[in-house]
């Protein structure tokens, strides 16, 4: 791990690498997270303003027939990603801002890697960002002002690393929501309500995205030195790296329709 | 006292009977004749045949495990090497082989009850078996008492 700035008290923070992309398709940019996650040993900041198209992105375990109506999802050709983390199913798209952090296991000290561990560490990081601008709460495992939802998260860990990503809901499109099933699997705080009670958007309780996106860099500074780090540089490719996130075909998602929906053992990148 | 002391001794003669062990400050279970990987998994020798799973150190910590990402019969295992992963909150965690070697046999309980590795790690919750290319592998893993004391130490820090 590359040795940063010292700070305070002469403890040197370790270095963070920030991307900051606009509209970056998340596929590429789940791709992009898998690559560094299990190929790089640095630390990394990735903030994603907006992504199109609007795409559905389920956990590694999720069932489509139980998570999404794949009738209209085919009429209007949403796209229907599978990514490599865990958690649950998101429709996103230019409203939505991603924010991922990826660390080796002792970027942080004594974080555990563990999912528990890293969720609370994340819900003080952003309370430093949002406690000025609404009641913040890490509500089981989602970020939430009061009681309305605003950000979903997952993670995944390895060995010696972890990712834990966000989707933050800026903004939404309340039509999108129909593309989702309410899941059977929901945090009790949800209280059966529909999309349009559980949720709420960023943008009722704060200025703009460029305060939040520089009130997540100066928060990592506590913990960081942040560098920013090229896209292109960033993007290189690795041809060896063939990553798990999978986009579902429409022949995936009919042949869902017309048979029993199976777990497909997928091949596990070491 | 006395109430205490034998209370004690019982307890020290039941968990040795029962191939406990147990330490004071520790809040999970681990078990004798099982040798343990600082990734938190666990394999049961016996000849040149392997069976794996995650230690109750690990299904405390990772919380409720909805799902388990088995490899396929057949495959190939390394030590040290992710070969497969569990869900639990929100997160999936790589499971690591503690040992080198061929998967002969995966939990297929699993895909229904992945609670298993929760509510049973050592027994019913077993992930894969494998047969073993190295032996000499397992004098880099650590014995009870050793991991005991690992997981001690990684508690502590926080």
């Amino acid at each position: 791990m590359s040795a940063g700035l010292a700070g305070p008290r002469g403890a040197v923070r370790p270095l963070m690498q920030l991307v900051t992309m606009s509209g970056a398709p998340i596929l590429r940019q789940l791709h992009l997270e898998e690559r560094l996650l299990r190929c790089t040993g640095d630390n990394w900041c990735i903030i994603n303003d907006g992504t199109a198209p609007a795409t559905i992105v389920m956990g590694v375990s999720g069932r489509v027939s139980e998570l999404v109506e794949i009738q209209p999802v085919l009429r209007d050709q949403v796209p229907v990603i599978r990514r490599f983390s865990g958690g649950g199913t998101v429709i996103v798209d230019q409203g939505t801002v991603f924010v991922t952090f990826i660390c080796s296991k002792n970027a942080i000290a004594g974080l555990q890697p563990f999912p528990r561990d890293i969720m609370s560490w994340t819900g003080q990081l952003y309370e430093k960002v949002f406690a000025s601008f609404g009641e913040f709460h890490l509500l089981e495992n989602d970020y939430a002002f009061s009681h309305r939802k605003f950000g979903g998260n997952a993670q995944s860990i390895t060995r010696n690393r972890w990712v834990h990503h966000t989707s933050f809901l800026w903004d939404y499109d309340m039509k999108n929501m129909d593309y989702l099933k309410i899941p059977k699997r929901a945090p009790k705080y949800r209280l059966a309500r529909n999309h349009t009670d559980f949720l709420c958007s960023m943008k009722e309780y704060m200025p703009s995205r460029s305060v939040f996106t520089e009130g997540i860099t100066c928060a990592l500074r506590d913990h960081f030195t942040v560098q920013p780090m090229e896209l292109e540089t960033a993007f290189s490719d690795d041809k060896e790296f063939v990553p798990s996130t999978k986009l579902l075909s429409p022949q995936d998602l009919e042949a869902i329709i017309s048979s029993k929906e199976t777990h497909t053992v997928h091949e596990v990148q070491a | 006292m006395a109430m205490a002391s034998s209370r004690l001794l019982w307890a020290s003669r039941a968990a040795s009977y029962l191939k406990i062990s147990t330490f004071p400050r520790a809040f999970s279970t681990v078990l004798k004749d099982l040798k343990y990987a600082d990734t938190h998994e666990w394999v049961k020798v016996e000849g040149d045949s392997a069976t794996v799973g995650i230690t109750d150190h690990a299904q405390d910590h990772l919380g409720d495990v909805v799902y388990v990402e088995l490899p396929e019969v057949g495959s190939s295992v390394s030590q040290g090497k992710n070969f497969g992963a569990v869900e639990s909150v929100k997160a999936t965690s790589d499971i690591n082989s503690p040992v080198s070697g061929e998967v002969v046999a995966v939990n297929d309980e699993l895909d229904g009850k992945p609670g298993l590795v929760n509510a049973s790690p050592y027994e019913n919750g077993w992930i894969i078996k494998v047969k073993i290319s190295d032996s000499g592998e397992l004098n880099s893993l650590m014995d009870d008492e050793k991991y005991s004391k690992f997981c001690e130490e990684e508690d502590s820090k926080h």
